[in-house]
């Protein structure tokens, strides 16, 4: 755990990539679950602050 | 040292272009050959994008191009946003996604494994299985609503062979609670073999030497499973996963064909939504930000599938 926030705070690919890889699965679940509207109509922002953080952070050195 | 790119291209060309190729640098003439191809990529790809998002923020309805296009900002994105009836749409989704993948991954990798064993006739039977995934949709669609027919459909028949129940009591492309199941059922039969490859290619990767090494160790076949079969097989399967997640997110034709979305909206996936959307109601403004939401989803998982792709390359 202390690795993994190591890595974000000395900006590492592997952490970060990992956290997008987690927003954009979050996004997905929350356009597509069955509870609450309010979790589908935040699910685009949350996929899309994930897909961009994806695309900027995979320049980012191992 | 071999000539330079400019004075070999120079060599191959008629002496009056040749004088003007020599002139230029390796990186100008890189740039022509592969300028066509950029130019293509932003035609037919980069530029419907930039036009798709810039009509999603205004209010254009290509049913009425006379109409003054009005700028609505976000309008569109917090419309769809909050509507009950995409919400409904994006669950039957989520619910063919689900179950597809689950019965594709479990049907195709016990059949990868099966299949994995040197037995008579093994070619044959991969044949087989693999000839569902070989069809158009819009025909897999055709023969399987003839199958689905509650009068004369084989699949009732089965049913009714196995339950008891009369064949004709039931239609399963005609009733809300087997809607679903029936367009499941489709999708699993047709891309199960595409999962069964995938996972053959993982099972075939994994070298005998490691499954010998167990054999001495007296791993029993069950832990040989869990403990090399299964690791090793994983990241294929997480690829098949992907592939036909992304796939399925877009599922169309095949759902067209089996049901029109019906009855009701209770198979009416997201593409479809959206094709109705954009053609039956001209909603384009709308249509262009249902399509942009669908597009970064896709494009997201896109984005994890090619970490998952370069993660196997680099096993």
């Amino acid at each position: 755990m202390s690795s993994f926030i190591k890595g974000l705070l000395r900006l590492r690919r592997g952490p970060w990539e990992m956290l997008a890889t987690i927003l954009i699965a979050l996004g997905v679940f929350m356009l597509m679950q069955p509870f609450a509207l309010v979790l589908f109509t935040y699910s685009f922002i949350v996929t899309l602050i994930g897909t961009v953080m994806f695309i900027i952070v995979s320049h980012f050195p191992e | 040292m071999p000539d330079p790119l400019s004075k070999r291209a120079a060599l191959a060309t008629p002496p009056s272009l040749a004088r003007k190729i020599r002139g230029l640098s390796d990186r100008t003439i890189a740039w022509i050959f592969i300028a066509p191809t950029i130019f293509l990529l932003l035609a037919v790809n980069i530029f419907p994008l930039i036009w798709t998002i810039r009509l999603s923020l205004t209010n254009f309805r290509t049913n009425r191009p006379n109409n003054a296009v009005e700028f609505v900002g976000i309008e569109n994105y917090r419309k769809i946003l909050t509507d009950s009836d995409t919400w409904t749409s994006l669950q039957a989704t989520a619910h063919f996604l689900i179950w597809t993948i689950v019965l594709q991954v479990l049907i195709g990798f016990t059949l990868a494994y099966l299949i994995n064993k040197k037995f008579r006739g093994n070619d044959m039977w991969t044949t087989l299985i693999v000839l569902p995934m070989m069809l158009s949709p819009a025909v897999v669609g055709n023969f399987w609503t003839f199958l689905y027919q509650p009068q004369i459909g084989l699949f009732n028949y089965f049913i009714s062979f196995l339950t008891g129940t009369d064949p004709a009591s039931f239609s399963m492309i005609g009733e809300v609670p087997l809607a679903p199941w029936a367009i499941v059922i489709v999708d699993t039969w047709m891309w199960t073999p595409f999962v069964m490859l995938i996972c053959l290619a993982g099972l075939r990767s994994i070298p005998s030497s490691i499954y010998e090494a167990a054999e001495c160790d007296r791993a029993s076949k069950w832990r040989q499973f869990w403990t090399i079969t299964l690791p090793m097989a994983l990241p294929f399967l997480m690829l098949a996963v992907l592939f036909r997640g992304i796939e399925n997110f877009k599922m169309f034709d095949l759902v067209v064909q089996l049901t029109g979305g019906g009855p009701g909206a209770t198979t009416q996936l997201t593409s479809i939504d959206l094709k109705r959307e954009a053609f039956e109601k001209w909603r384009t403004g709308y249509a262009s930000a249902y399509a942009v939401i669908l597009f970064v989803t896709v494009f997201g998982l896109a984005s994890i599938y090619v970490k998952a792709l370069n993660k196997v390359k680099d096993r």
